[in-house]
């Protein structure tokens, strides 16, 4: 890469470089970016700096459900009219997005940062576990709601949870797993229609 | 003459990395064409119509595009999905590890039937097996025999004399077991017990059905994990990443 810049001022090249570690962005999309960012206004440069820095300055994990927020607990925990006895349990932070758009759920959330994937090495020790389990251990809480993905190592962890909460005598309940909305049942693999047939609903 | 821009197979679907924001790369293992990698785009949305055919160990007939780099699959219908390994955390974890090693062991566009009908049989055990460990090692056992690493069972691999009834030594770097007086020597070589010889020695050249019917001991189905997991990571030159989660669920078991 710096071969080819070696006519390059330094700090041209240097954004080049790092613009181009970015997904999606390749060596040319990266001298595009950087030459309109030189010619941009400087309060829009400076903007922009500042959003990538405040993004890991200002950020941190909420103590309590380990969401990323900017502010310690985060809105969500703070929120009064939550319901605290329910905690739904997620993989990454970005779930909690579709999840609060149903507005259908009230509880609180609790983020895993992860799922267990032993063929990459990602065990119960490398995912938030401990941190739920104290959380459960404060007799506020009745429900847990697992809702990791429904693929092979979401079902893993769900079980492996399932198993660490049992004995806490609180309701564990999953996400129902069966056909998607606008989908068609031609499409539709075994497990999916196995536990749609089995989770199926009075009318 | 042109290979043709289509074409079908079936797969097992040994891993699965994500790739961009709904597709993933699969690791298939055919029968025809051996381990090789293809995209399976939008499989992380829930409409996704290959979706839960192309999961993690199901078996499907596939169709696939030929991609300038990597093949697509274009469509795809579940043969076995493996139900009773999905439902239960011990089996999958199993499964997994069965499909590290298979991807472990062989290279990509090596065409092995044999080695397809191997993991084919062993999912299928693995759904129906209450005791899930012998199935790994009659599994390892005859993956390892099928790719020219058969442990040498029968007579002392250093001085070649016949092995006396008694605890003998294995030895990964030899490939198989030594005496006990050269053994004794061997400073990489571990203690067998005669009644883990004589299970190994079984599993070489007996099926599942046979196999099942051997009686294993906790502190037994142990030595023979360990044997194989020793042999299997002087082999690979490193430790298989799942065994550290098949070591952490049977740690829980004991706990309780």
């Amino acid at each position: 890469m710096s071969n080819n810049l070696v006519h390059t001022a330094e700090p041209i090249a240097r954004l080049i470089e790092e613009l181009n570690k970015l997904p999606g962005i390749g060596p040319k999309s990266a001298q595009r970016l950087t030459y309109y960012l030189l010619r941009a206004p400087e309060n829009e440069v400076k903007a922009l700096a500042d959003a990538i820095r405040n993004l890991k300055e200002k950020l941190t994990l909420c103590s309590s459900c380990l969401n990323i927020t900017d502010s310690d607990p985060c809105a969500i925990c703070r929120n009064e009219e939550r319901d605290r006895s329910k905690i739904c349990i997620v993989e990454e932070p970005i779930d909690i997005l579709p999840l609060e758009r149903t507005r259908k759920y009230k509880g609180l959330y609790h983020v895993l940062h992860g799922v267990i994937a032993p063929t990459e090495g990602m065990g119960p020790d490398e995912l938030k576990i401990k941190e739920l389990l104290s959380r459960l251990n404060d007799n506020q809480v009745t429900e847990v709601i697992l809702a990791t993905n429904p693929n092979l190592e979401g079902e893993a962890t769900a079980m492996y949870l399932q198993r660490l909460i049992a004995p806490l005598g609180i309701r564990i309940t999953r996400l129902a797993r069966g056909l998607p909305y606008g989908g068609d049942l031609e499409y539709a693999d075994d497990v999916t229609l196995s536990r749609a047939l089995e989770g199926r609903q009075e009318m | 003459m042109t290979a043709p821009r289509v074409y079908q197979t079936e797969a097992i679907i040994i891993k699965r990395i994500k790739l961009g924001e709904a597709d993933r790369i699969l690791t298939l293992y055919t029968p025809e064409l051996g381990k090789l990698k293809a995209v399976a785009k939008g499989t992380r949305r829930p409409q996704s119509k290959l979706g839960g055919h192309v999961e993690l160990l199901t078996h499907s007939r596939l169709m696939l595009a030929r991609g300038r780099n990597l093949d697509i699959i274009t469509q795809a219908q579940t043969i076995n999905n493996f139900l009773p390994i999905k439902d239960d955390l011990e089996r999958i974890s199993r499964g997994l590890y069965i499909a590290e090693l298979v991807d472990s062991f062989v290279g990509e566009h090596i065409e092995d039937r044999r080695l397809f009908d191997l993991l084919l049989e062993a999912l299928q055990q693995l759904s129906q097996a209450n005791d899930c460990e012998p199935v790994l090692r009659y599994f390892e056992l005859h993956l390892l025999d099928h790719l020219g690493y058969r442990p040498q069972l029968q007579q002392c691999t250093e001085c070649n004399s016949a092995l006396k009834p008694e605890t003998n030594f294995f030895s990964p770097s030899q490939g198989g077991v030594l005496c006990h007086d050269c053994g004794f020597h061997e400073p990489l070589a571990r203690p067998i017990s005669l009644n883990a010889l004589k299970v190994l020695r079984l599993w070489q050249n007996c099926d599942y059905a046979a196999a099942r019917r051997v009686k294993i001991s906790p502190e037994l189905d142990n030595e023979l994990e360990q044997v194989m997991r020793e042999y299997i990571k002087y082999l690979l030159e490193r430790q298989l990443k799942s065994t550290a989660w098949l070591d952490k669920l049977k740690q829980e078991i004991k706990h309780k």
